[in-house]
């Protein structure tokens, strides 16, 4: 068999092996993707849908301020999560992969990550116990007299943020420990060879080197963090709506399908473009 | 086929089969029996079953294993919240999946309307027992025929702690929107019954509601916005009374603080000056239920005194049963907690869900969301 035959039949046994990858892909994101990109084109007229093709949906996206706001809110939230995320998982992950001993590192993300054991909705309640008015920090903060009136953690964005942090800091620690502990120490000798102190190692060197950890979750944080409703249900107390509760206010209580896929696809386009603008630190391959 | 028969022959004598029959046999026959049973017309062998589409009161096994047991059936329960969520799974679903429907009682027309709900014989139905407010025939009722019956009702208005709160405060719709309170409120997510009560507050007939009347009642909702430290659903609202997250619960009533009466007798609710607004749910059976009989059996059952006395006071959240005679099986603290001896105050004085078409529903929603959002 010549080079070319064998090549050939090589891809075709990589087609066979990633035919039900495939398919599933198909029948299951890209058939029912297309059909609700499909009906974010029609609209609800009274109880009926109506399947005529129209831009009112998108057109009342801008519109409508409520409906609108809901995208802003959603942003500025994750904007906030994705970067406090970022300034408390990368000490963690430093610490991890570079004071704790080779021995205990394993253990150590153990316990970094042991809160993802949890249901994502008892963490959220949770949270609500230790930060609403008489919950654990309010309590501890009274009894030590440093405030006379309990603090508004909780009904609030800040309530929201704070749960959100506390799932994506552990997200963000093994990308980032992932990526430190593939960095070869001859990076940093090189650089106080050539008289970088430790900040202008760090500088200079660890942190372009370890852009592409710090992107990935990012990315997966905005990701994750900008379709999420729970949290903001939870932890809210639905005193602002991000994007996915008006768009579960859609389907909840219209049952106004056109209108929640229309929303859909908005936020689907925001996270495409949050991929573009990470794409260059999400490649497969390195160069 | 003859293994099924060998099988079917050996069935009523085990001994037999035990002595005569090899292991490697006995596998294969209980194979085949097994196989028999699976492929057989389903019912023949098995429990019946009743696939009811409810609110979260009837998921209480207080109140459905009664009925179970005395008709051998398994009932499976789907809970839902708001009719737009039922009717998506409706939509979603083949006629005949469904046999029971628990819904709005002012969303029963529209179920008429879309032909989902099939005709109940009235004469099999308590009708008569039932308190002549919350009869409902205007919406459970077309051309004479009965489509639902009413099996529960209650107030949207406010429940408070009696503790926290002055509570001939309580008796004037207006202190939720003043900033006497402020911090301390929760309102009731849900904008159907917000919208009609600050309706009344400002002195609108819920029955009259029109869209010229939105503007002021979103006037109204953003004020009370402002005061209030949160907005949310029933579990939401109820732990915030409970833990003292707030005092006040705007859009609550004895469904919210009735159940809790027991542990925590600071809970209490009333109904303002101004009034308040009545809600009912109401259940009826599929038109397309191939279980027609069971379905009218289970209505009957729920609507009997003993099923309303259950329902009223099923863990999820207690209510005034729709028959009047349930109070027979209603202990006196059960009694007290529902206010039963104020009900024919309370009926008088209060309203009726706004009753919207499609275009006065979604401005409804609308005003609700924009208050979400300020």
């Amino acid at each position: 068999m010549t080079a070319t035959a064998l090549e050939r039949a090589e891809r075709r046994k990589a087609w066979v092996f990633a035919l039900p990858a495939l398919l599933w892909t198909g029948f299951f994101f890209l058939v029912p993707f297309a059909y609700m990109a499909a009906i974010s084109f029609w609209t609800r007229q009274g109880r009926e849908i109506v399947a005529t093709w129209t831009l009112d949906n998108y057109i009342a996206f801008f519109k409508k301020a409520h409906l609108f706001k809901g995208l802003v809110v959603s942003l500025e939230i994750t904007a906030a999560v994705t970067v406090i995320s970022v300034l408390f998982a990368y000490p963690l992950a430093w610490i991890i992969a570079e004071r704790v001993p080779k021995k205990w590192q394993r253990f150590a993300l153990v316990m970094a990550i042991l809160p993802f054991w949890t249901s994502y909705v008892v963490r959220s309640y949770s949270w609500l116990l230790v930060l609403s008015k008489g919950g654990v920090v309010n309590q501890a903060l009274l009894a030590l007299g440093i405030i006379a009136e309990p603090l508004e953690l909780s009904a609030n964005r800040t309530g929201t943020i704070i749960g959100f942090v506390h799932f994506f800091v552990m997200l963000l620690t093994l990308t980032i420990y992932a990526n430190l502990i593939q960095l070869s120490p001859n990076y940093r000798r090189a650089a106080a060879d050539l008289g970088a102190n430790a900040f202008q190692t760090f500088w200079h060197v660890v942190l372009p080197l370890t852009l592409p950890g710090i992107m990935v979750g990012a990315f997966l944080t905005f990701v994750l963090c900008i379709g999420d409703y729970i949290t903001p249900q939870i932890l809210g107390g639905n005193n602002e709506l991000v994007l996915p509760q008006v768009i579960m206010l859609q389907l909840g209580r219209r049952a106004d399908f056109p209108m929640a896929a229309a929303l859909s696809l908005v936020l689907m386009v925001v996270v495409t473009l949050a991929y573009i603008a990470c794409a260059r630190w999400l490649k497969m391959e390195r160069t | 086929m003859s293994v099924i028969r060998q099988a079917e022959s050996l069935q009523p004598e085990g001994k037999t089969m035990k002595t005569t029959v090899s292991g490697g046999l006995v596998r294969r026959m209980l194979l085949a029996t097994a196989a028999a049973i699976t492929l057989s017309p389903a019912g023949a062998l098995a429990q019946d079953e009743l696939n009811a589409l409810v609110w979260c009161d009837h998921t209480d096994p207080a109140l459905v294993e009664p009925f179970e047991k005395a008709n051998n059936v398994k009932v499976n329960l789907k809970e839902y919240e708001g009719t737009g969520a039922a009717i998506s799974i409706i939509e979603q679903s083949r006629p005949g999946d469904w046999d029971v429907l628990v819904i709005d009682a002012v969303d029963v027309p529209r179920a008429i309307d879309m032909e989902i709900l099939g005709e109940m014989p009235a004469d099999q139905l308590p009708l008569g027992d039932l308190f002549p407010e919350v009869r409902m025939e205007e919406t459970t009722t077309k051309d004479g025929k009965v489509y639902a019956v009413t099996e529960k009702f209650g107030y949207n208005t406010i429940s408070y702690d009696k503790t926290k709160v002055d509570p001939a405060d309580m008796d004037d719709l207006s202190v939720i929107w003043s900033e006497k309170y402020k911090g301390r409120i929760a309102l009731y997510d849900y904008y159907l019954p917000m919208v009609g009560l600050t309706g009344v507050g400002i002195g609108k007939k819920t029955a009259e509601l029109t869209q010229d009347d939105l503007p002021a009642i979103k006037e109204k909702l953003f004020e009370m916005k402002k005061v209030a430290r949160q907005v949310s659903d029933v579990v939401a609202s109820q732990t915030a009374l409970a833990t003292g997250e707030v005092d006040i619960v705007v859009g609550g009533g004895e469904w919210l603080t009735a159940g809790l009466s027991a542990e925590k007798p600071n809970l209490d609710w009333t109904i303002p000056k101004q009034g308040a607004l009545r809600w009912a749910q109401s259940i009826g059976v599929f038109k397309d239920s191939e279980k027609q009989d069971l379905a009218l059996k289970f209505v009957q059952y729920i609507v009997s005194p003993e099923g309303q006395a259950r329902l009223a006071t099923s863990s999820c959240y207690w209510a005034m049963p729709a028959n009047a005679k349930a109070g027979e099986h209603l202990t006196e603290q059960q009694k007290t907690a529902l206010r039963w001896d104020r009900q024919p105050d309370y009926l008088k004085n209060s309203q009726l869900y706004p009753v919207a078409d499609a275009d006065m529903d979604a401005a409804m929603q609308d005003v609700w969301t924009e208050m979400l959002q300020q």
